[in-house]
């Protein structure tokens, strides 16, 4: 009875599971934000080919090593290029992506504002 | 002349609109790896096909000799297609071929060489794929012209007259 108790204490103080769940969400949030490069239109956590698969175990193998998100995109952007991120940072490339929701808002804004409230 | 600025200035920016989206409709929508990469080979540790030792990737490639690391496997039907090229290509002696065996099973790989000839220097067994993904691979097959530890020209696909061409006219 008294080691079932320390074994439960045990349990409770040190939620094994909780530390893979969290360590299964973080590699369930990078794998979706990888995209699978040989299956079109499809994610590496949605992907079941052989690429995918290896990517998986790589990205385990990041997050074993205690690495950071970020440094696990970063290490996916040097082998393959931004391409591979379905979520890609602020560049020279990508600058248009990010500001142009940005302006249109202003824009629109900017119309809404000049026609219906200064006329009023 | 405020009323006609605004018309102006949405008309002007759609059109700018327009034409990055029209743009975009001529960008590839599938991966194009970078071929001339210029980047330093990956630091690994991979097991040897026939000794199953662990050797250390930088104890394979020697600064002062050429190599081409060509990834392969039995299962690859690419591979049997260019074989007869990288067998011809190690006749010429030129550069050392290194093999790296694609998620295989070691009976079928062997038997694959025992049937094609082996034009490898040696071959390494990359079981699980991850090493083949520190290369920047994606499939098999896949080959490498490696100098000076730095990755000169990445191959996708297998390996024709054409390549071998270029490559010989590369490592002159």
């Amino acid at each position: 009875m008294k080691f079932l108790k320390f074994f439960l204490i045990f349990i409770i103080l040190f939620p094994l599971g909780g530390v893979n769940a969290e360590e299964n969400d973080k590699r369930n949030k990078i794998t979706k934000n990888l995209r699978c490069l040989i299956c079109q239109g499809q994610s590496v956590y949605d992907s079941d080919s052989e690429f995918a698969n290896s990517l998986k175990i790589v990205v385990d193998k990041k997050i074993q090593e205690g690495l950071s998100d970020d440094q696990i995109y970063e290490y996916f952007k040097t082998k393959y290029g931004e391409w591979i991120l379905y979520d890609p940072g602020l560049n020279k490339n990508t600058y248009i992506l990010w500001l142009l929701p940005l302006l249109i808002f202003l824009i629109g804004g900017a119309i809404i504002y000049t026609r219906f409230i200064v006329k009023k | 002349m405020k009323n006609k600025i605004l018309p102006f200035s949405v008309i002007i920016i759609f059109g700018i609109i327009f034409f990055i989206f029209y743009k975009g409709l001529d960008d590839s929508k599938i991966y194009t790896p970078e071929i001339n990469t210029k980047k330093e080979i990956p630091v690994f540790n991979i097991k040897n096909f026939f000794s199953g030792e662990n050797v250390k990737s930088l104890s394979i490639f020697e600064l002062d000799k050429i190599y081409l690391l060509n990834i392969w496997s039995s299962w690859c039907v690419p591979c049997r297609q260019e074989h007869p090229f990288l067998m011809n290509l190690n006749l010429e002696n030129k550069v050392n071929i290194i093999g790296m065996n694609y998620k295989d099973n070691f009976k079928n790989a062997e038997n694959f060489l025992k049937e094609l000839g082996n034009p490898y220097k040696e071959i390494f067994i990359d079981l699980d794929g991850t090493i083949a993904i520190e290369w920047g691979a994606y499939g098999v097959p896949e080959s490498y012209l490696i100098y000076k530890n730095k990755i000169i020209k990445k191959y996708i696909g297998p390996l024709n007259q054409e390549l071998v061409d270029e490559i010989n006219l590369l490592i002159k």
